[in-house]
């Protein structure tokens, strides 16, 4: 059946070896090439496209979960209560100290040393540090939330080896829970780092370095003035996704803190889902949302500019 | 000369495998503790050697309502959510990887634009969307959205795959009749049969390790995936038993580990980023 809606591609060449002169073919058959991008499109339009428009929509509105008959186009209202809201405030600047330590500082640089340090290392030691790092990489998100609520709990294991160090213990989850869940971001999200730059670090011409190291310079020298300038561009494609994927962190900021203890790790996801679930404020909570979609955006867009000659 | 530098080189190896096993072992500490738990009758909170080795814990959730039907669960969401991935975004390289057109540029970036936006936050959209188009609490409807989700990430992968494909193949084939669908199920896709094993592995890991998604849009207990009924361990139970909540833990993460593995073996480390991180 399939076999009828080509006859053009039966003769000569593939039309991708040879690039068809504009207006040279008839229209059919470029309808027919996209043919099999429509389930894909489709989906992409019903499930994705639309929710984002329908977010769109829904944050300028008063829509409620229950208790209310119709909801309302109430223009800038949501965004305006959002500035003035405490909470709100308080989840932005939480959302960005979390990016900041976990993405930004903890999981680029201690990827990029692991990176480092993995190809000077022995063969085992390599084999061994890259199984376990991965393996927290690997692991459901929920799974290394509740591997971390131990960890980091008054009774659990980060204060049995501080306590063996004779150093001071403390609740973390309770004094310091942003860090807390800032470091468990770092130990599930460092591999994703690791591996950019060690297929990075792996573009290297070993010339290069040989020569420098031949010439007298040492470690950090060759690190800051040759392969920092080599990679810059991993550095930054690898800063874009890591900063998106740590805005939209959810589950293990759930499973450990629920955002609390009084919303001292309540960052914007949770934020957003407590305004809309708990408090039953859809719209409010898609004002929110909407924010941090557009954020995602802007970072998107800068991500697709570093990329732009792959395309 | 050589040798003062094969001796740095050897003292610099040291340096390394030292500095490495101390990251480890910050590391390898919460995956002990799973371990360690899971085999311990009287498991708590911290890493210790348990008081003796037991299999009670996994006997004690290796009951229907506690890992098998949300194991099932999980494993129907994913499959299919993977299917319907996979067979969307193989179709949709085709053309993309094939045909040249003044249409691709645009799509290609708009679906790694897609790729990179942060799903989360369109949880409460697509849950109050869900609501007014009766697809909540469906397991088809949460298929829908896992797929369409993956679909970007999936659609690029699998393009770039394709394009490690010989066109010359396909033009025999085409010259014997066949047509563009054969062409792709029976030549360019066994081709690059890595790279569908690559795009399946990966849709199937981040579906299955998803939590946000099934606790939106699923409220029917008996249809929860695996990554929600965890919760339950810390709910309705009382006291937490820590041993048994390892034991399922271990039970839960095994598959997607093991699938990891069998790809990585393969297709060397960072798998998945070859394809789509090329900075």
């Amino acid at each position: 059946m399939k076999t009828a809606t080509d006859p053009g591609l039966a003769k000569g060449p593939g039309p991708a070896a040879v690039p068809p002169a504009p207006g040279a073919r008839p229209r059919r058959v470029p309808l027919l090439r996209v043919l099999p991008l429509t389930p894909a499109v489709v989906l992409l339009l019903l499930f994705l496209a639309g929710p984002i428009a329908y977010c769109a929509y829904i944050a300028f509105t008063d829509l409620q979960l229950t208790g209310q008959a119709e909801d309302s186009f109430v223009g800038f209202e949501n965004f305006t209560t959002a500035f003035g809201d405490d909470a709100f405030l308080n989840a932005v600047w939480l959302t960005l100290v979390f990016t900041v330590i976990s993405a930004l500082v903890g999981q680029n640089t201690l990827g990029l040393a692991l990176a480092a340090l993995m190809r000077r290392a022995s063969k085992p030691v390599r084999t061994l540090v890259g199984g376990i790092v991965i393996t927290a990489w690997v692991l459901p998100e929920v799974v290394a939330g509740f591997l971390l609520y131990a960890f980091f709990r008054r009774e659990g294991t980060l204060n049995a080896v501080l306590d063996w160090l004779h150093l001071p213990t403390q609740n973390w989850l309770f004094t310091l829970p942003i860090l807390a869940v800032s470091f468990a971001n770092v130990w599930r999200g460092t591999a994703f780092s690791m591996l950019v730059y060690s297929a990075a670090l792996n573009e290297i011409p070993k010339e290069i370095t040989e020569a420098a190291e031949v010439d007298g310079a040492g470690g950090w020298r060759r690190m800051w003035h040759i392969t920092l300038p080599m990679i810059r561009r991993s550095i930054g494609t690898n800063l874009m996704l890591i900063t998106l994927q740590t805005l939209s962190v959810f589950g293990l900021i759930w499973v450990m803190t629920r955002g609390g203890p009084g919303g001292r790790s309540q960052t914007l996801p949770l934020f957003m889902y407590e305004e809309a679930f708990q408090k039953s404020m859809i719209g409010y909570g898609t004002a929110v949302a909407l924010l941090l979609l557009v954020v995602g955006s802007l970072f998107s867009v800068v991500y697709l500019r570093l990329l732009r000659t792959e395309v | 000369m050589p040798r003062t530098l094969s001796s740095r080189r050897a003292s610099h190896r040291l340096a390394a495998d030292a500095g490495l096993l101390v990251v480890a072992a910050a590391f390898v500490l919460p995956l002990a503790w799973v371990v360690l738990s899971a085999l311990d009758p009287h498991a708590d909170l911290r890493v210790k050697l348990p008081d003796g080795l037991t299999l009670d814990n996994f006997d004690a959730v290796m009951t229907p309502d506690i890992t098998f039907t949300p194991l099932l669960n999980s494993l129907l969401l994913c499959g299919g959510g993977t299917l319907l991935t996979v067979a969307c975004a193989a179709l949709a390289a085709y053309p993309l990887s094939r045909f040249r057109s003044r249409f691709n540029r645009p799509f290609l970036l708009t679906v790694l634009f897609a790729t990179s936006l942060p799903i989360t936050a369109i949880m409460v959209p697509v849950y109050a969307l869900f609501v007014q188009v009766n697809l909540i609490d469906t397991v088809e409807g949460t298929i829908f959205f896992f797929a369409a989700s993956q679909l970007p990430f999936a659609i690029w992968l699998m393009k770039n795959f394709m394009d490690g494909v010989p066109k010359e193949l396909e033009e025999a084939a085409w010259t014997d009749g066949a047509s563009s669908l054969q062409s792709l199920v029976r030549i360019v896709l066994p081709l690059m049969g890595p790279g569908v094993a690559v795009v399946t592995v990966f849709s199937f890991v981040m579906m299955w390790g998803n939590f946000f998604v099934p606790f939106m849009l699923l409220l029917t207990p008996d249809q929860m995936p695996a990554a929600v009924s965890i919760n339950e361990f810390f709910g309705n139970r009382g006291t937490v038993v820590y041993g048994q909540l390892a034991a399922f833990s271990i039970l839960y993460s095994t598959p997607v580990i093991l699938l990891y593995v069998l790809v990585a073996r393969r297709l060397g480390g960072g798998f998945a980023l070859g394809g789509a991180v090329k900075g």
